[in-house]
């Protein structure tokens, strides 16, 4: 092989990782700059995902339907057994191979929310884990709005805080913060050595006492029903990374014979 | 024992000779075998770009299979339900699904480098103009193939991207808000739409390809292959007929050259499948995994990457002209762009073909002209800005530039002297 | 050595028929070939390859398995019998996986019918066992005697046979005791689902399985074995 075909090959390379690691995604962010919180989904944990389903089924579904997903389907990557599923999670009277649907007709949510509440089957796969789970945790008590709470990712969104219960009643104030300093640690008194700090406003903040979760469990919670709408978004991901493995490890000793092979047949060119 | 085993294969190899001349009394089977593969002489010194021909052959391959199993499941009147359904209710089918929208994307990834080996080498120089144009052909109908396809999962994002490429018929003057309603066959994108992109997508447009795959092929073996240094192997023969610098295609490129190549590239194209088949949504789009809305358009309107450069030189059109509207000029510079390539084998006068034995001038045109495409298709993909539309005009000027001024520079350009026989040094 | 395909030239010492006129290449040289790693390889690979096709068929295949949805529609199913009468066929013809489900209520003289000695039949005794589960595995081919419950599909080429619940001479059998009758091809059923001889239809008709969860509410698609 000649230095020029040598060349050419790494130039190739390089053109071809480009054209397929364009970083980013395609789709524009969106528009808040609330500062999220990370939230990194696990399908592999299931006590998440079934609490995750439960809570779904109590505080979401019977306003947003999960009109692709089915229940026996759920129920068995979810391990849960069917009877448990259909006494526990299936309030609607279907069968268990049915679609999570609501009965909500169109028109009356039409006029209750203004625009009927979307499907969420796929909405993990639309807005983002993170997106979700930083909207679910920022409801406010906003008195101006309709249902009396606006949100901090999605302003002005036509949703009720439907844990507020959990949660309790979380309000958006003025609150004496640690000063950070330009490198990012907190700012300290040269004197007296006491945390310097300073007033920020549009802070979350919840009244003691009035949830019913604390704020780790509450947060826990949010993680579930996000965990558990990632997992709807596709279910068979965990079977395709699966499959995937198999796949690409046969594919390469495949690759290793037919390139044995490949050279074999080159020795005759002369 | 032994004896009996090679009297037992002595008789097979008989009557496989035997069946083989009933066949070819009746049919001209070992004639066509020979013909395009084991007497089919190809220059011996391919290199990496000559395994992107084939490779196009593997991705339409499994773009077929796919695509007939997904018709089986898929339903235009239930479009966005019923690639859920095919996604979660059918076994295999999130595979099926992935494959065909992955096999998409690599379509075009090898049909484009494809290309740009003929580009290269010159492989639609004299007498390889017919088999350019019959392979731009196939290009022009794999776009409004692929855009077909694109609607068919009728999520937000086909619904509105299709309704943006329709419009552009609209932008035809006189004429064009009336074929634009008999596009659609309604007001606005409906079902009535989707269905007839649907038979188009499934039926007639594949049928094409396939006729168009095979001609190129057939004229591809009718004037033999070109090759990296662009001289003809035909020129130096041995007493037999045979190229001197050729060796037969199977199997030495069959075997000896694509098969490797096909393996390598089944491990990169399964491991977007298995592993990132939404390419953080260049492959498939995030809003198109919300149901079609008409009253709703997605924040940021982009078409899949593969069109991205032309979408950028669509946009580029920004003023009238000549009374025409903008809107008109950027229909005619997006099909400008895909018609002019057509023109190559009679724009590049230089008397060489390969890029190996031209100047300096057609390298650094080359080299410019790959780098402005990926940066049309990069501006394609992001929402327009001042200086976005700005650098999308200069980069459609020197994309055109470099058509329509090869007859010049191909021309007083200095080439290097072409060996008579190709040049392979191990 | 030469010709134009490099395995089978290997082979030319052993094949006469083949002439060694085939011109090949110059630049091709083959003097070099190590034959027997050539063929381990081409075999070697083949197999791998044959892997790989099967492999990759699985998909494909089993695509056409019926769905979830499919699965779904052909969900058990529960029939209110309260209102049959005897001798009667429950109508609407209520349906399984799409299927017609034929729900019959016997008279006693039926049931009596059904208890003889027959041997116009061809499998009086139901030891075709894919045709029913073992509780229908009686005269009646049913859990009651008087409730049958039978798949309306004539085990011939599907069709959905007639019933004929009375002892009343018809045209395709003076003799006629009751039963169900195929107009597509002329097969004949007793009662309980089982098919005469010299008809075209080789079995019974199918009992699926059913369970009763009450006196007058039957679930086809389930019974206690499956449930």
């Amino acid at each position: 092989m000649n230095s020029t075909m040598r060349k050419t090959k790494n130039l190739l390379a390089r053109t071809a990782l480009m054209a397929l690691m364009i970083p980013g995604a395609a789709m524009a962010a969106s528009t808040s700059d609330w500062p999220m919180e990370p939230m990194k989904p696990n399908l592999q944990d299931l006590p998440s995902l079934q609490n995750g389903w439960r809570l779904y089924v109590n505080y979401c579904l019977g306003c947003h339907s999960l009109a692709y997903q089915r229940y026996e389907r759920t129920a068995d990557d979810l391990s849960v057994p069917h009877e448990i599923a259909l006494e526990q999670l299936v309030f609607t009277g279907q069968k268990i191979g049915e679609q999570m649907t609501n009965a909500m007709p169109e028109d009356l949510a039409k006029q209750w929310f203004g625009a009927p509440p979307p499907d969420l089957t796929m909405v993990a796969r639309i807005r983002g884990t993170e997106w979700l789970y930083n909207y679910l945790k920022t409801f406010y008590i906003d008195d101006s709005r309709p249902f009396g709470v606006n949100n901090k990712v999605f302003p002005n969104v036509g949703m009720p805080n439907v844990m507020a219960e959990l949660q309790g009643v979380q309000r958006s104030d003025c609150v004496q913060m640690p000063k950070l300093a330009a490198n990012g640690g907190e700012m300290r008194d040269p004197l007296t050595g006491a945390p310097v700090t300073e007033e920020r406003c549009g802070q979350l903040v919840v009244d003691e006492g009035t949830g019913l979760f604390t704020e780790e469990e509450f947060d826990q919670a949010v993680y579930d029903i996000v965990n558990f709408l990632y997992y709807t978004g596709e279910p068979s991901r965990l079977e395709r990374h699966r499959t995937g493995v198999f796949v690409i490890l046969f594919l390469v000793i495949l690759y290793v014979f037919t390139f044995l092979l490949g050279r074999e047949f080159q020795k005759d060119v002369k | 024992m032994a004896d009996q085993s090679a009297g037992n294969s002595g008789k097979m190899v008989k009557a496989w000779t035997e069946f083989m001349g009933w066949m070819d009394e009746r049919f001209p089977l070992t004639e066509t075998f020979e013909y395009h593969m084991s007497k089919y002489y190809a220059p011996k010194n391919f290199n990496f770009w000559y395994y992107f021909g084939v490779l196009s052959m593997v991705v339409l391959v499994i773009q077929l299979l796919t695509g007939i199993w997904l018709t089986m499941k898929y339903s235009p009147a239930t479009a966005f339900a019923s690639v859920e359904y095919i996604m979660r209710d059918v076994e295999y089918g999130w595979l099926l699904r992935y494959l065909h929208s992955t096999g998409a994307s690599a379509f075009f990834v090898v049909v484009y480098l494809h290309m740009f080996r003929g580009m290269m080498y010159g492989s639609y120089r004299k007498p390889r103009e017919l088999l350019w144009i019959i392979g731009m052909a196939i290009f022009a109908v794999l776009i409004i193939e692929g855009f077909a396809g694109y609607l068919l999962p009728w999520g937000n994002m086909s619904f509105w991207a299709g309704q943006v490429i329709v419009s552009l018929v609209g932008a035809i003057p006189v004429i064009g808000p009336d074929l634009m309603e008999w596009v659609r066959g309604d007001f606005l994108m409906s079902d009535i739409t989707l269905n007839r992109f649907f038979a188009l997508h499934v039926i007639a447009l594949p049928l094409i390809l396939v006729m168009l795959v095979f001609v190129h092929i057939v004229a591809l073996h009718h004037v033999g292959s070109n090759n990296p240094d662009g001289v003809e192997i035909k020129k130096h023969k041995d007493e037999n007929g045979i190229p001197l610098d050729g060796i037969q295609f199977h199997p030495y490129y069959t075997i000896g050259h694509d098969l490797p190549a096909i393996a390598l590239f089944l491990i990169f194209f399964c491991a977007v499948v298995f592993f990132a088949p939404e390419m953080g949504g260049y492959f498939i789009e995030k809003p198109n995994f919300e149901a079609a809305n008409p009253l709703k358009t997605p924040e940021h309107i982009a078409p899949v990457w593969y069109y991205t450069p032309f979408y950028a030189m669509l946009r580029a059109a920004t003023f009238p002209l000549f009374g025409i509207p903008a809107k008109f000029w950027g229909f005619v510079v997006m099909a400008g762009a895909i018609v002019i390539p057509f023109a190559l084998p009679w724009l590049d006068r230089s008397p060489v073909k390969s890029i190996r034995y031209k100047g300096v001038l057609s390298k650094f045109m080359l080299g410019l002209f790959v780098v402005t495409f990926f940066v049309l298709g990069y501006l394609g993909t992001i929402a327009p800005s001042p200086v976005a539309t700005l650098i999308a005009q200069i980069g459609t000027a020197i994309y055109f530039a470099y058509f329509v001024l090869m007859p010049w520079y191909t021309r007083v350009e200095k080439t290097k002297p072409v060996p008579d026989r190709i040049t392979v040094s191990h | 050595m030469s010709s134009s395909d490099p395995v089978n030239s290997s082979q030319e010492s052993s094949q006469t028929s083949t002439p060694d006129s085939e011109p090949g290449p110059a630049s091709i040289d083959k003097t070099g070939f190590n034959k027997q790693r050539r063929y381990f390889l081409i075999g070697a690979t083949s197999v791998v390859g044959g892997v790989g096709v099967i492999g990759a068929a699985i998909p494909f295949v089993a695509s056409w398995q019926p769905s979830a949805k499919a699965r779904a529609l052909g969900a058990p199913i529960t029939i209110d019998i309260s209102k049959l009468q005897p001798g009667e066929m429950l109508g609407p013809v209520p349906a399984w996986r799409g299927q017609p489900v034929f729900v019959i209520y016997r008279k006693q003289e039926a049931i009596e019918i059904l208890e003889q000695e027959r041997n116009d039949l061809a499998d009086p005794n139901s030891e075709n066992t894919e045709m029913q589960p073992g509780y229908a595995q009686n005269p009646w081919r049913s859990k009651r005697p008087e409730i049958g419950v039978y798949v309306g599909l004539c085990t011939h080429l599907g069709c959905s046979p007639k019933f004929h619940g009375e002892v009343v001479p018809e045209p395709f059998d003076p003799n006629w005791q009751g039963g169900f009758f195929c107009p597509c091809h002329g097969s004949r059923f007793d009662m309980a689902g089982r098919v005469f001889r010299g008809v075209p239809a080789p079995d019974n008709l199918p009992v699926p399985p059913y369970q009763f969860l009450s006196d007058s509410v039957i679930q086809v698609g389930v019974d206690e074995e499956t449930a």
